[in-house]
């Protein structure tokens, strides 16, 4: 990997949360820092485990090896390797991997004097996937209900799932969800093509400034929410996505059991009509 | 100052948040019915998991009744599916009758009426009906002739969808619950005034419905599937490219609203009978789907053999808007448990309701018989009333029965 000459006055000494000085340093590119090093334990353990599990089972095809979950009589216990035991370990890889990589980014965030916007919007997605394997399985009572780790399975998984709930578009964190989803690509589609309208012109012609990214959509919607904003807006659209994402699969069981349809009886009851 | 009191109102919907996740959170209780995290599970809060179990409790049994004596075709008149029965069983299953389906109305719910010279009804001091232990035969009310009707679909029901019920069988008690007219029934809807119109006719849907769990799907599935000559479930392709479908949106949506019915008939979800990975692949679907082919013909079955016949001998307040009987469904035995009254066996004490026996001829008397007349019937020829206390029948065999006219 080429290095800028330059580029080693941005290698920032400090900053660290832990390990001090033992582990600030970089290979190549790459800061290492103590989470470096707990990243890759995590992930090579992690998918170290995966492959056992896989070589355990029947197939390699990649599209259907499964790691599956303790069945739900194991409650929270640990249960037998075999029996759901790695996909336990694999999860607590998981997300020691995870974590480490969001610390990792607060580490660097700190050397650079830095907000810890990116930490904060990973650990979104972080969240996200421990409401999965970790938060709803532990408000049911079993890691049974986590998802199992495997390209086709999960996805009987996310299926089944959501027709436990008989018709799982009416729940409405869900709709919140794929709601924010959409509006994020709207917004991210929106803002791409407006900076590349301005800034990459075709041969011959001038860069424009962010007066005409403004002055567009002010002509077009009556206003510009500003270089700034468009950015708040964005992450506020996408961490939206992902957190209300959580909370559609945290409230299926613990907090409605029925069919999601017939949690809007609510509103079909409301007295201005009922 | 501001700050102030935005931690205030932060801390506010803090303390509001947690209250309203605390009450709404639910222990659960489980069955798990495929593969471990392949979620084909039925869950359910442990609040409606016992609400469930004190609303499914048997009745008490009534006490055996004592062997041996004369049948009820020698001894009552107008018997027509009972009478290979000891008339100590008939009582016995009467007074069952009585508290399964019409325990506030008494015997008169079904049987002739005491009535004085001028014609009046004679009442006891609740104000209910007496019935006249001289017209225990009579058919006068639809209620005897139904309930008749009804005794011969049980017994079909036991006898010959086994492959349904198993040996847990039915007894009138698994739909009426002790109610004149069972709880979960259904008649045809009435028509969509602007069905026919370029505008506006919905096909009965989005009018959000218990019948298909609320969704948008058409409110009516049943008469197109649980009567007779209905469509088979024929929606999913069976290819995985287009070109060979056999279904269409329509037939998609009723086919999705009854399996709204069987989810909410059985509190259970579609996972109950189904790996969603494949609907139609009968390999990789729990035994309970086969169970549910069966229910579907039975009930076609019912309603077209039992159910909609009975339509003419339904007093109008009986029928539905466009004047058809009342039909049944799923939930009409089931009452929302994955089996009826969660798999306990009544016709194990009831075993008289298993099977359709033929009727025997009346024993024939050497004396002759006295002539029975219309104004004095003779007391003991009739069907005993039900319901404690009975009106003592006289002991089986004592008075030679009247020829049948």
């Amino acid at each position: 990997m080429a290095l800028l000459s330059f580029e080693r006055r941005y290698r920032v000494r400090g900053g660290t949360l832990l390990g001090g000085d033992l582990f600030d340093f970089w290979v190549g590119p790459f800061y290492v820092g103590f989470f470096g090093v707990t990243t890759m334990f995590f992930t090579v353990v992690g998918t170290a485990l995966i492959l056992w599990g896989a070589a355990l089972g029947p197939t390699w095809n990649p599209w259907l090896i499964n790691i599956p979950p303790p069945a739900i009589e194991h409650g929270l216990r640990f249960a037998p390797l075999k029996e759901g035991g790695i996909w336990q370990l694999v999860t607590i890889c998981a997300l020691g991997a995870f974590v480490s990589w969001a610390l990792r980014q607060a580490e660097i965030s700190r050397k650079l004097g830095m907000g810890y916007h990116i930490p904060l919007a990973y650990g979104v997605a972080i969240f996200a996937y421990a409401s999965l394997v970790v938060i709803r399985p532990m408000a049911l009572g079993a890691w049974g209900y986590g998802f199992p780790y495997g390209i086709f399975t999960h996805l009987d998984w996310v299926s089944n799932t959501g027709y436990q709930y008989l018709h799982f578009h009416y729940n409405p964190a869900h709709m919140l969800a794929v709601t924010f989803f959409f509006t994020t690509v709207l917004a991210l589609s929106m803002h791409g093509s407006l900076i590349l309208s301005a800034v990459n012109p075709q041969k011959g012609h001038r860069v424009k400034t962010a007066e005409y990214e403004d002055g567009f959509f002010r002509d077009h919607i009556g206003y510009s929410i500003g270089a700034l904003g468009i950015h708040r807006l964005g992450l506020f659209l996408a961490l939206s996505a992902g957190f209300w994402s959580a909370i559609c699969i945290i409230i299926s069981g613990p907090f409605w059991t029925r069919g999601w349809p017939e949690w809007w009886s609510w509103w079909l009851n409301l007295p201005v009509w009922n | 100052m501001r700050k102030t009191y935005l931690k205030a109102l932060g801390a506010l919907l803090g303390v509001a948040l947690t209250v309203f996740i605390a009450r709404t959170y639910h222990r659960v209780t489980t069955v798990q019915r495929g593969y471990p995290g392949l979620a084909m599970e039925v869950l359910e809060t442990n609040v409606a998991l016992e609400k469930r179990l004190a609303d499914n409790k048997l009745p008490f049994a009534l006490p055996p009744a004592p062997p041996g004596g004369a049948l009820a075709v020698d001894t009552y008149q107008n018997v027509q599916v009972l009478g290979h029965l000891t008339t100590a069983e008939v009582t016995r299953l009467m007074t069952a009758m009585t508290l399964w389906v019409a325990p506030a109305q008494g015997c008169a719910y079904c049987h002739a009426p005491q009535r004085d010279e001028a014609g009046n009804i004679k009442r006891d001091e609740d104000g209910l009906p007496l019935a006249d232990p001289n017209k225990l035969g009579s058919d006068e009310l639809y209620t005897k002739q139904v309930a008749r009707r009804m005794l011969q679909m049980t017994m079909h029901i036991n006898q010959d969808w086994k492959n349904h019920v198993q040996d847990t069988g039915v007894t009138c008690y698994t739909c009426h619950r002790g109610q004149p007219v069972p709880p979960n029934i259904w008649f045809n809807p009435s028509g969509d005034p602007l069905a026919n119109r370029a505008l506006g006719g919905r096909g009965s849907q989005n009018s959000p419905s218990k019948s298909v769990g609320y969704t948008s799907l058409p409110a009516d599935p049943f008469s197109h599937f649980l009567v007779a000559g209905a469509d088979n479930i024929r929606v999913q392709t069976t290819t995985a490219l287009p070109g060979s479908n056999p279904g269409n949106t329509k037939k998609t949506e009723a086919t999705y609203g009854l399996m709204m019915h069987f989810s909410d008939s059985l509190a259970v979800n579609c996972t109950y009978c189904h790996n969603s990975n494949s609907w139609s692949s009968w390999p990789s679907s729990p035994l309970a789907r086969g169970t549910a082919w069966y229910g579907i013909r039975m009930v076609r079955d019912l309603n077209s053999r039992y159910l909609e016949p009975l339509a003419g001998t339904f007093p109008p307040e009986r029928l539905g808007p466009t004047g058809d009987g009342p039909k049944l469904n799923c939930a009409t035995c089931h009452n929302q448990a994955f089996k009826p009254l969660l798999g306990q066996s009544m016709l194990k004490d009831y075993v008289v309701l298993a099977e359709a026996k033929p009727q025997p001829a009346k024993t024939v008397v050497p004396e002759p018989a006295p002539e029975p007349s219309v104004d004095n019937p003779e007391p003991a020829a009739s069907e005993p009333a039900p319901g404690p206390p009975g009106p003592g029948s006289p002991a089986p065999g004592e008075v030679p029965a009247p020829q049948q006219p």
